[in-house]
């Protein structure tokens, strides 16, 4: 089904069958609010993109442009509408809109920035509508629109009369829509801040056919793919003699360094290609983890690194120092390990072709797909899935590409499924990175000059450069070096911060411990600092920071001397949120064990507060979990690790105690998919140097003795 | 290529497939039973946790030949109306993010609730740690189990 097809029968189900509302408006931000009564007509199908309806029986439907990946936007972006529109929130309903690369101006999901982006334009269209449903009730009664009042999908009048919004919403299709509304107060919020299950959880909980994997056509073939087993291998040839002969079996063909076998079950493709023989041969360097060990030392001792900022003079303030401090910390390539792997669906037909599946960037996919077969961009239409995780492997675009590409040589509909193998060595890593730091102290135990060099496998820019503590020194120097390795990377969850976080924070304990100061004093002091005097730009806000701080440590008792507790401190700023959080680690047979984790958070207002929660608490296990056991190491180009039985993800029995707290500052609402990772592995390194005396500079934390208990 | 009668959520189902099929394909390419998920493919992971005569199994590596006579229940035999104790516990605890492995996790509940009306901390441990979470619900499915354990005593 073609998008503007959709968005017409929509138009035709809503608008024209039996009356109602249907309020259209547009996404781009770049555009002034106009919203406008839709009928169906073309020239509404193809001018908005954004719809919020009202039918005569009182269902209110919004139509979402963002996946849905497990963060929570098809539950919030909801509740936003409803809460202005005062709308009864068990008659809302939402329907997930295809890629329409015209009209949505940020179809994606990555970067933890729907919210962000959408918050006032979803107000807006819920107060307008709401502003029509008051003024046909006032003209239906000659009252004036002053006396009304809104409840729960109702108008109400002081004389006590009512009207539900199914009732008044053909009349309120008649009214122009106003051109200023006025929003709500945030203390007025009724929906808001509350709790609000998942609106898809029924259909999750049944078992309904809804992941990108669970996608089925009439006549569609299945595929699996054998690509190169390392990186750096190209395909010499390969003979499917074997393979063709086997049940089920409908071709085999190669594309692009890939044997794609094609057939009518996923079991049976599967097994097949075991029967492939395959020669591949050398492309490029084959690089073995001992390389990049080596490559990370020639590019943190580079003499030409890419200088990000520079503040005063930071080799004058080593000089003249009280104290330097110097470590170094690496992290490993991570996969991304969703639970439901890649996949994707496609038929090609020539002048067209249809796909779908789960992509966090699905107008990346449509235009390089578009371009490979010399087709209009609207000619790749794109129905999204819901996604069984991603974490930021689905921002990448390969598996729905070749998926195109297989459709076009097989010249039928398929859909390709990733083995977890296939996921695991495919590629598309967190990059590897190694951090030097050094910093100066002053006899008062101040820092007065700070360096950080980043030495990165494909990540490039592997710092940022106007984060804290930037604008809190003197004198900072921030730079980096990359090297472009055959291995693919790409952004894991919160990039480039899941784990400069956790080195920076583990650094900046070093350097408070060094000077004699408290780690959250020593931080506080920087941030007034900050506050007060900053050096030169900063992309943050240190009374922000400050708060979320001073929140955690209050709520933990930090420096309570709890017995035989050792905590350890970490805060962080990424997109546009600010976490703190203190891990709690206790010796139990004079081992450390992590008994709880406190996170307190300013994502400013809380949409959904069930939702926020459960995205606190994941973030924190996510970052845990990795920071422990996460690793993916090479022989040759080969990953060596290529399922769960050797690449090991934290399970039940090893989470600590959770206690998330949120800031209510009432702030326009920032992203929570991914900020409350970054600052956990800090926690827990620091928390495990406090009760062990030893300093983590590696991860995964695991392989350098940590245990969780 | 045999055929097998499966006895599946209180139905029959028809399927004429090579006997070595694990019981997951069987479900998801040939009955449309698509609920239960192919996850790591090894029994790892969890998601493909179905109930063989009461007791979770993971389909993903279980012959169908073995099966022929079983009883078999999936996710979408819990109740079409999600009126299941513990699906209702899943819902109420507000417990998926991605939602993808939670089916594997309700089975794995369900068939320890069966058995167990009373679990200890313990015993719920020792039944979910075979199965992962990507999303880090954990201590929800925690909550849920204690939740849905109370649902089936009513």
């Amino acid at each position: 089904m073609s998008n503007i097809q959709s968005r017409r029968d929509f138009l035709k189900s809503t608008a024209t069958a039996g009356g109602g509302l249907v309020l259209g408006f547009s996404w781009f931000t770049t555009e002034a609010f106009k919203p406008k009564v839709l009928a169906n007509t073309a020239a509404d199908v193809i001018d908005f993109n954004a719809y919020l309806a009202i039918s005569p029986s009182g269902i209110v439907t919004i139509f979402s442009p963002n996946p849905e990946i497990g963060q929570g936007i098809k539950t919030a972006f909801p509740i936003v509408v409803a809460e202005e529109l005062d709308a009864d929130w068990e008659k809302v309903k939402v329907e997930q809109s295809p890629l329409d690369t015209k009209k949505f101006e940020r179809q994606l999901t990555g970067g933890s920035g729907a919210i962000r982006h959408s918050w006032e334009r979803l107000r807006k269209a819920g107060a307008t509508a709401r502003a029509m449903l008051v003024e046909a009730a006032a003209k239906k009664w000659s009252v004036p629109v002053s006396e009304c009042t809104t409840s729960k999908g109702f108008v109400m009048h002081s004389s006590g009369k009512k009207l539900s919004y199914g009732e008044l919403a053909t009349a309120a299709a008649q009214i122009t829509p106003p051109k200023d509304v006025k929003l709500k107060a945030t203390k007025d919020f009724t929906l808001i801040g509350t709790s609000v299950k998942g609106i898809d959880n029924k259909d999750i909980l049944r078992g309904k056919r809804l992941f990108g994997i669970d996608y089925k056509v009439e006549g569609m073939l299945q595929a699996t793919i054998q690509r190169p087993p390392a990186f750096g291998l190209k395909l010499k040839s390969f003979d499917a003699t074997e393979a063709k002969k086997m049940p089920g079996i409908t071709d085999v063909v190669s594309f692009g360094n890939k044997v794609a076998i094609v057939g009518k079950t996923t079991w049976e493709v599967m097994q097949a290609r075991k029967a492939v023989k395959i020669q591949w041969e050398k492309d490029k360097d084959l690089e073995s983890s001992t390389d990049h060990d080596r490559i990370f030392k020639e590019m943190l001792n580079s003499t030409t690194p890419t200088v990000q900022r520079k503040d005063g003079d930071v080799e004058a303030a080593f000089k003249n120092a009280y104290k330097v401090i110097e470590a170094e910390y690496q992290c490993p390539f991570l996969p991304h390990s969703p639970m439901e792997p890649m996949n994707f669906f496609a038929h090609f037909k020539g002048d067209s072709i249809e796909m779908a599946g789960p992509s966090q960037t699905p107008q990346a996919a449509q235009g390089q797909i578009a371009k490979m077969f010399n087709l209009a961009p609207e000619k790749v239409t794109i129905e999204l899935t819901r996604m069984g995780g991603g974490f930021g492997r689905r921002l990448n675009t390969d598996y729905a590409v070749e998926a195109a590409e297989l459709s076009s040589i097989i010249k039928a509909p398929v859909k390709v499924t990733w083995s977890r193998e296939d996921d695991m060595t495919g590629g598309i890593y967190r990059p590897a990175v190694r951090y030097r730091f050094k910093a100066s102290i002053d006899k008062a135990g101040n820092m007065t000059g700070y360096m950080l060099h980043g030495a990165s496998i494909n990540a490039g820019n592997s710092t940022r450069q106007d984060n804290f503590p930037a604008g809190a020194v003197e004198n900072l120097l921030i730079q980096s070096n990359d090297y472009k390795s055959p291995i693919t990377t790409g952004p894991w969850r919160a990039p480039i911060t899941n784990f400069l976080a956790y080195a920076e924070q583990a650094f900046l304990d070093e350097v408070a411990m060094a000077g004699g100061k408290d780690p959250i004093q020593f931080r506080l002091e920087l941030l007034d600092k900050a506050q007060q005097r900053p050096v030169g730009k900063i992309t943050y806000e240190p009374n922000r920071f400050r708060e979320v701080t001073k929140l955690v440590a209050e709520k933990a008792g930090w420096n309570k001397k709890k017995k035989g507790v050792f905590q350890g401190f970490s805060v962080y700023f990424s997109h546009a949120s600010y976490v703190a959080q203190i891990a709690e680690m206790a010796v139990v047979k004079g081992k450390p064990v992590l008994k709880k984790v406190y996170a307190a958070v300013d994502c400013g207002i809380v949409i959904n507060e069930s939702s926020a929660r459960n995205q606190v608490f994941g973030a924190v296990v996510d970052g845990l979990g990795h920071a422990m056991y996460g690793n993916i190491t090479f022989k040759e180009g080969a990953p060596q690790q290529d399922n769960f039985n050797k690449y090991r993800l934290i399970r039940y029995n090893e989470v600590p105690e959770i206690e998330a707290h949120f800031v209510n500052n009432g702030v326009d609402p920032t992203g929570l998919g991914e900020p409350a990772l970054p600052p956990t592995g800090g926690a827990i390194a620091n928390a495990i140097f406090k009760s062990t005396g030893k300093r983590l500079y590696n991860q995964p934390f695991s392989e350098q003795g940590a245990t969780l208990g | 290529m045999a055929l097998f009668n499966l006895k599946i959520n209180g139905k029959t189902y028809k399927a004429d497939v090579d006997g070595n099929t694990p019981l997951l394909w069987v479900l998801r390419d040939h009955l449309d039973l698509v609920g239960t998920k192919y996850g790591c493919g090894i029994a790892m992971c969890g998601a493909c946790t179905v109930h063989i005569n009461g007791e979770a199994t993971r389909s993903c590596v279980l012959p169908v030949s073995t099966v022929a006579n079983a009883t078999i229940a999936t996710v979408e035999g819990l109740s079409e109306t999600a009126e299941h104790p513990v699906q209702q516990a899943w819902d109420e605890v507000d417990v998926p993010q991605c939602g993808y492995c939670q089916a594997g996790q309700m089975m794995t509940a369900a068939a320890l609730l069966s058995k167990n009306a009373n679990p200890s901390d313990k015993d719920i441990e020792d039944a979910m740690v075979g199965n992962i979470c990507r999303c880090g619900t954990y201590h929800r499915i925690h909550d849920a189990v204690k939740l849905a354990a109370v649902k089936m005593k009513k």
